[in-house]
């Protein structure tokens, strides 16, 4: 900062410090390659400005060895950057053990979040520093995406499947929470702020807020008006899986095939049933399309993923 | 003014009435057709953009309702993509010149060349009445399922006219690929073609494949949006991620439609003012066909966080840092076009050399939206605003600019004013780097696209941007006039007035009906600046404002 002015925007996660390492980087490598260039060719075009006494005789407009020179040089330093990117990125894919999972839903515009206890909040996200966050989301409409920029953190919230995003505070502030997927009218609006505070000071938050239910205690009070429980309860009549530790299990289908039930898989058994019938069972459940939306959705999902604990953040990082 | 009168008629003085140029098949009047039409949609898309920019010089939004700017970036985008940057060079420059570089007499198929400016009319009126009706909402890339489902402007009215333009460029595509095939003058081999017609032959491959795959896409979003046929929307079975993938199949390879005809362009402006073949020629000839044909495999590069797959993420990744290198490979070889050369800076010079340096860094800057974990940060930020606009803007819209003035003297028989010439490319510059250099900041500090207000700290690095746009406006309005005027009163230009090597050179300014009146023999390589005879004679005995 400087008279107010700000030239880089904070670093705030884990990653954020890596991340502008590299970029600052690249831009060094860069500004110093165009005004190369820039100084080549206005070196160039002043020695053999039209009438100078420059010497031109000699040398034809090629030369292969320095064309096939820059050609390795550039492929080479491509490679080197390419691959410093791509393994900063995978780290998207492993999130540490024992992260936070809060729920995030979008919605043309605002976001909403649930915490694990149940504390709702819009457009506002309370965070603790020093622990790892995963912020699943999923959207009722349009595409949404979650960015934090000073997390270095962006996820699109996609309508019909589940999307996940973690990241780590280190730095206690209120930063922006902006949607940068461009989602209709009041998009530019569609955001607010994250909080990251000390541990202690988001406890105690989350004791100010009142306890609501949880989500999963929210999607198992669902789970039984929706009248899922009367098939899908070891004392039913009807023949259904039993779903006590399904998530994260591998499912045998009907047709040979085994899917691991992930937040997808429940998702599309919640609403197109007879898309992969699970093997031995007859495909007699009906589609819930329609009847759930997508944060009632997040609520069926967190109950079915509390009846199998310790499963989540393993196949929470793949979408 | 007895030469006045030995002078074979131009094509410019065969017939002037309105039907003479409504029903030509002269590719030069056509040329000039399509001129006015993408003239005309340039200062719209512009005003539009500078309706922006004056709305975005505020945090809060004071100007405009949040409704009318999300109107104002999408048409701005939709109009400056298709109706402007895609058929820009190639449709004018492109036809006037192709058959004139070859040594042929029109294009393959003259009356084709006719029908596409009726189609892009065509399709020009369906976006007009959709603009005027009220606008359409989505952003220039139409995403779903907010395009399907929830935007409420005139979607399937401007999707339909772009869907109908993309048959006109796919024409045009189509024309070009057989004239260059067929129509080349005896001794016009490959390797003596000018980059331009290089340039062009990738340009026309590309718009033949990947035009249909919009075309595909464009209708099944009207589909959906119309007949609620689930394609896109998941809650009718549909995927929007998939809309992402056919629509980026096609733009992605549009944006090297919209830039290689500009590196065709500085390919002919930089050796003609250096007095140099262009450096390392075959290498610059082959990088285009490979960004042609790389261009197809790097589309996900725009999905890096939309939930597609992190290790396709990778790999497109890869592959973009691989189409990198062709376009790398033309800058060293621009840049060493000019040494040893003899360099004069008329105005087509200046711009091309702006060129030179805005794509260097615009193409620097990708390197930063390559690389995924910047990207992750970058994506759908005015860094990557400000990214296209380096390339689209500060490269292709200069290379236009560059090339309208190298050959306004062939297009009008007219020199235009020099001076006006070289302060109209020198504020181009400077307003443009004003406008967009701020934007990278902004991007890097987290400042999201296609926001109507934004947090008040990000307000200093606007107002820049804002006030860049307005010395912008004054760069691209400035030859409007001048050239206007130089059409009626400038001096009569030479043949060749630059000392050019191009066949196009070697017939009157402007050119004959049948572009020749003897068929060219071709027995020399491209940019053969040694050639005894050649002279630049443009300002020598017509000074600036003598007529």
């Amino acid at each position: 900062m400087s008279f107010g002015i700000p030239f880089t925007p904070p670093e705030a996660s884990s990653i954020a410090g890596s991340v502008d390492t590299l970029f600052y980087t690249l831009l060094a490598f860069t500004a110093a390659l165009g005004l190369f260039l820039t100084v080549l060719v206005v070196f160039y075009a002043i020695k053999y400005r039209a009438g100078s006494k420059a010497e031109r005789t000699g040398e034809r407009a090629r030369s292969l060895p320095l064309e096939v020179t820059w050609t390795v040089a550039s492929l080479l330093i491509a490679f080197v950057i390419f691959g410093w990117g791509a393994v900063l990125f995978l780290r998207r894919e492993h999130p540490p053990p024992d992260a936070l999972e809060i729920a995030g839903l979008g919605k043309q515009w605002m976001w909403e979040f649930r915490h694990p206890g149940g504390q709702r909040e819009i457009n506002e996200l309370h965070v603790p520093v020093g622990k790892t966050v995963i912020v699943s989301l999923a959207s009722q409409d349009v595409i949404h995406s979650f960015f934090v920029p000073a997390f270095r953190v962006k996820q699109d919230a996609v309508p019909g499947r589940t999307t996940n995003v973690w990241f780590t505070a280190d730095e206690p502030g209120r930063y922006h929470l902006f949607c940068a997927q461009y989602c209709g009218t009041q998009h530019s609006e569609m955001g607010g702020w994250v909080t990251a505070m000390p541990p202690e000071d988001y406890a105690a938050w989350l004791e100010n807020q009142g306890k609501g239910d949880t989500l999963a205690a929210d999607g198992e009070k669902l789970f039984r008006a929706l009248g899922c429980s009367g098939c899908h309860e070891k004392s039913s009549k009807v023949r259904a899986p039993d779903l006590a530790g399904i998530f994260g299990r591998p499912v045998a289908l009907d047709n040979q095939q085994t899917v691991i039930a992930d937040d997808r898989y429940l998702r599309d058994s919640i609403l197109n049933p007879k898309k992969e019938i699970a093997a031995g069972y007859d495909p007699v459940m009906p589609s819930f399309d329609g009847l759930v939306d997508e944060g009632e959705m997040q609520m069926l999902l967190a109950y079915l993923k509390s009846l199998s604990p310790r499963a989540t953040t393993k196949s929470e990082a793949t979408q | 003014m007895s030469t006045e009168a030995l002078r074979p008629t131009s094509y410019l003085g065969e017939g002037a009435g309105p039907a003479a140029w409504l029903l030509t098949t002269d590719h030069k009047r056509v040329a000039w057709l399509y001129l006015v039409s993408l003239t005309a949609f340039f200062f719209l898309g512009g005003a539009f953009a500078v309706l922006m920019r004056v709305e975005l010089a505020t945090p809060a939004g004071d100007l405009v309702s949040d409704d009318t700017y999300n109107r104002l970036f999408s048409l701005h985008g939709i109009i400056m993509v298709w109706f402007f940057l895609v058929p820009s060079i190639p449709a004018t420059l492109g036809n006037f010149l192709l058959p004139l570089m070859i040594g042929a007499r029109d294009l393959a198929f003259p009356r084709l060349n006719l029908a596409s400016w009726y189609v892009f009319i065509l399709g020009s009126a369906f976006a007009l009445v959709s603009v005027l009706a009220g606008g359409v909402d989505t952003g220039w890339t139409f995403y779903t399922p907010l395009s399907t489902l929830y935007a409420n402007g005139f979607v399937s009215m401007a999707a339909l006219g772009v869907f109908i333009v993309g048959f006109s460029t796919i024409m045009t595509g189509v024309n070009f690929i057989v004239t260059i095939h067929k129509l080349r003058a005896p001794g016009l081999t490959w390797f003596r073609l000018p980059i331009f017609v290089w340039t062009m032959y990738a340009t026309a491959l590309v718009m033949v494949l990947a035009t249909p795959v919009l075309a595909a896409s464009l209708i099944l979003i009207v589909l959906e949006r119309v007949f609620g046929i689930g394609i896109f929307n998941p809650a009718l079975g549909g995927d929007p991620l998939l809309f992402q993938h056919l629509f980026w199949f096609y733009s992605h390879p549009a944006v090297y439609i919209m830039i290689l005809p500009g590196m065709g362009v500085v390919s002919e402006v930089l050796p003609c003012f250096s007095r140099r073949p262009l450096f390392g020629y075959k290498a610059v000839a082959l990088s285009s066909m490979a960004i042609a044909v790389f261009g197809f495999l790097v589309w996900g590069h725009h999905m890096f966080v939309s939930g597609q797959s992190a290790y396709a993420g990778v790999l497109f990744s890869f592959l973009s840092f691989c189409v990198a290198i062709p376009s790398a490979i033309k800058v060293f070889n621009w840049s060493l076009t000019l040494r040893k050369g003899e360099i004069t800076f008329e105005t087509p010079m200046l711009y091309a050399l702006f060129f030179l340096a805005l794509f260097t860094f615009g193409g620097l800057a990708g390197l930063f939206l390559a690389a995924l974990a910047i990207d992750v940060h970058v994506h759908a930020t005015y860094f990557v605003v400000a990214h296209f606009h380096y390339i689209m803007v500060g490269g292709m819209v200069t290379a236009y600019m560059a090339g309208l003035h190298f050959w306004w003297p062939k297009l009008t028989g007219r020199m235009y004013s020099e001076t006006w010439g070289r302060i109209a490319a020198t504020v181009t510059f400077l307003g443009f780097n004003l406008t967009f250099f701020p934007q990278f900041v902004l991007g890097f500090l987290g400042m999201p696209r296609r926001y109507h207000t934004y947090p008040p700290e990000f307000q200093f690095w606007h107002v820049l941007s804002s006030a860049g746009a307005v010395v912008l406006a004054v760069g691209y309005l400035m030859p409007l006039l001048y050239l206007g005027w130089s059409m009626f009163r400038g001096a009569r230009a030479p043949a060749n007035p630059w000392g050019a090597t191009g066949l196009e050179w070697q017939t009157a300014s402007p050119p004959p009906p049948h572009n020749f009146e003897t068929m060219p023999k071709v027995d020399r390589p491209a940019y053969d600046y040694a050639m005894k005879g050649l002279r630049h004679e443009a300002f020598s005995p017509h000074k600036d404002e003598a007529r």
